[in-house]
């Protein structure tokens, strides 16, 4: 168990999450006692396949909920709270860099990264700013002439960084990364750790990383291995 | 980037099957449209060509939708003829008198009053015979008051008017009674000019031609009406051609006399000498009664054995309410039964691809979008190709019925106008396109809604 000092951004206590099994019965997930996320400190949470890495990830975002436990995000308390509630806090609070990147296909990179603001919004309108925005942001991660490539136009590594920048659009509090450099060629891995490390520091972003490769992790001042703050399976 | 404009990137990501569903969808509202138009104008047309200004037409006994056909339609035969006689049984005294003494021959009292003039109120009524063809084109041989007493168009107020030329007239100098005037359409497909001489082919369009022809003096400006159909000569002329002369009849058996009914035609006589009465017959009697009197004169004339009498206006209304209208129905039926299975091939378009965009799904939800939004997404795209395709479909049905007036303005007479609503039933389409885009929209919605995304990240 680890934690950090003062009011944490991210606070979670007593984590349970249980799947049914096929032949009967439930299998326990995940069952945690307490993680901390401060504001803006970069996480790295270690552990190897099938440890409950993206189902940890998948229920702080909200997109599978808890069993029963407390996960607090900003001091709210997110457990009990609806879906769209869920859906709402995970648009506006929250960004997601997946492992296979998960850019739409019939979107270019300009509209994937505004994507990530649409849906944060009630209306569903994106404001004047939020082109600017995107570009900036494109621009930041050195994409900023091709904006208006479709992803099947751009090579794994930029799609990776378009998904950073998608993720960050929103300006959010919270950087949920699940291995996003599992499909990414080695020459590559380390720009991306760096990218996603240096934006959230310059946008003051908290950001959970969870990976198996301890190459990946080490790049960070905290790591936690999940084998030792997840209690399920032990 | 708003859920339309999301709707909008999908459709034309997937722009082969979203355009196919789409025309298939554009086929199905242009054949509806096709169909409330074309049955619109037909409807309209013949409402417009029935109110010709004149309430009754008077003829032989008969099939009276034959009767009407064949005298404002210039379609079907002609019925039997009734004798010139009888025409002038709708003419008041003095009416009567200037008719004997101008045409001559044998009329019973001709001082006293036709038997239906008092009925007439200071009407009018005008013989037609027909039966003959100028080429292709009917020929109506009738008396200048055709034109100068009838009127046309949607309120029967306006004038029959001459691009060229002027009126027939009784007789002239120049023509004696040999001259006509040609529809808008004769003129055109014969060719035809002012001193142009017409020759009409007797009974049929391939029959004996006669020998004496007409002198065009006018051509009518187009009308919209059958009339820009017709070849109109001169009645006096008409009775002077073999073939056009009554046969005298046995007073008791009502048979013709063989051999009586020789015309000035054949033995070279065509001089001022007119066709006396008795000799004279008439297709139709075109009657305009002022006042209110048509109903009870058309009950009366019904009465008698050998006449009748038929109201255009009515008989139209008749054929459209047991033959036309049902029709319409049916071919609406027909195709929206088209536009329906377009609506269910959008339905099957979008649900095949729901497979391949459950990863797609899964990630906009991921990134905040809930379950509405993706709902409302998956219906715009369904109501996008549901309207879009409506849209072309509507402006393509619209475009058809105009470009076919090639072909139909000559059989016809009538001309579709380019986006003329002819239906208020149009006006249904809009929304019922939006029910059936939301309905056809609704399944594939539907599994969208449902997708987990947990999995299918």
């Amino acid at each position: 168990m680890s934690q950090t000092s003062g009011q944490a951004l991210l606070s979670i206590r007593d984590l349970k999450k249980q799947y049914d099994q096929p032949g009967g019965g439930e299998l326990t997930i995940l069952d945690i006692p307490a993680l901390d996320v401060g504001a803006g400190e970069q996480v790295v949470l270690r552990g190897e396949s099938g440890s409950g890495k993206t189902t940890l990830l998948h229920v702080i975002s909200g997109i599978v909920p808890a069993d029963s436990g407390s996960i607090r995000l900003e001091g709210v308390e997110l457990m009990g709270f609806s879906e769209a509630k869920r859906d709402r806090i995970r648009a506006v609070k929250m960004g997601y860099v997946f492992q296979t990147f998960n850019l739409l296909p019939a979107f270019t990179a300009l509209e994937n990264v505004r994507l990530g603001m649409s849906f944060a919004r009630l209306s569903g309108n994106s404001g004047s700013g939020d082109i600017e925005r995107a570009a900036e942001l494109l621009d930041r991660v050195g994409l900023g002439d091709r904006m208006h490539y479709l992803p099947s136009q751009l090579s794994v590594g930029q799609q990776q960084r378009v998904a950073v920048a998608r993720a960050l659009v929103n300006r959010p509090i919270l950087l949920l990364a699940d291995e996003p450099t599992a499909n990414v060629d080695p020459s590559n891995q380390d720009r991306i750790i760096e990218l996603i490390a240096t934006q959230c520091r310059q946008e003051n972003v908290a950001m959970l990383l969870v990976t198996h490769s301890d190459a990946v992790a080490s790049r960070f001042d905290r790591i936690e291995q999940l084998s030792q703050i997840n209690r399920a399976g032990k | 980037m708003n859920l339309l404009s999301i709707a909008l990137r999908n459709l034309r990501y997937r722009k082969l099957a979203s355009s196919l569903t789409a025309l298939s969808m554009a086929l199905g509202v242009a054949l509806v449209v096709l169909v409330l138009t074309i049955s619109g104008v037909i409807e309209k047309s013949l409402e417009r060509t029935s109110n010709v200004g004149y309430n009754l037409i008077v003829g032989a006994k008969g099939s009276p939708l034959q009767l009407v056909f064949n005298t404002v339609f210039f379609l079907s035969q002609p019925i039997e003829n009734v004798p010139y006689s009888y025409y002038m049984e709708y003419l008041p005294a003095d009416g009567r008198l200037k008719e004997h003494a101008r045409i001559g021959g044998e009329l019973k009292e001709p001082q006293r009053p036709g038997l239906y003039s008092f009925l007439m109120q200071g009407g009018f009524a005008i013989p037609v015979c027909m039966g003959d063809y100028v080429g292709e084109f009917r020929c109506v041989a009738t008396t200048p008051d055709y034109f100068g007493l009838l009127k046309h168009g949607d309120l029967n107020d306006r004038e029959y008017k001459f691009s060229v030329g002027r009126n027939f007239v009784d007789y002239s100098e120049e023509n004696g009674y040999f001259e006509a005037v040609v529809g808008s359409q004769v003129a055109q497909s014969m060719g035809l000019k002012l001193g142009d001489e017409i020759f009409a082919s007797h009974g049929t369009e391939s029959g004996e031609t006669h020998g004496q022809g007409f002198r065009v003096v006018g051509i009518l400006e187009p009308t919209g009406s059958p009339n820009d159909r017709g070849a109109f000569v001169n009645i006096e002329g008409f009775y002077l051609l073999e073939g056009h002369v009554a046969p005298d009849r046995d007073e008791d058996s009502g048979l013709e006399k063989r051999g009586t009914a020789q015309a000035p035609e054949r033995s070279g006589a065509l001089s001022k000498v007119r066709l006396p009465i008795e000799k004279r017959e008439v297709t139709a009697i075109l009657l305009k009664p002022n006042g209110f009197a048509a109903m009870s004169m058309e009950k009366q004339i019904n009465k008698t054995k050998f006449a009748q009498a038929v109201s255009p206006i009515g008989q139209i209304e008749g054929l459209l309410g047991v033959f036309v209208r049902p029709l319409r129905w049916a071919l609406l039926a027909l195709t929206s039964l088209v536009v329906l299975v377009s609506a269910i091939s959008i339905l099957v378009s979008i649900y095949n691809s729901m497979n391949d965009r459950k990863k797609d799904i899964a990630v906009m939800r991921a990134l905040g979008a809930s379950r509405d939004h993706i709902t409302a997404i998956i219906l715009l795209e369904s109501l996008l190709i549901a309207i879009a395709g409506g849209l072309v479909g509507w402006l393509v049905g619209h475009a058809l019925g105009p470009l076919s007036n090639a072909w139909t303005m000559p059989t016809t007479g009538v001309k579709i106008d380019w986006l003329a609503v002819q239906s208020s039933w149009e006006l249904w389409i809009v929304p019922g396109l939006v029910l059936l885009g939301t309905l056809a929209g609704a399944i594939p919605a539907m599994v969208a809604y449902r997708t987990p995304v947990a999995k299918n990240l």
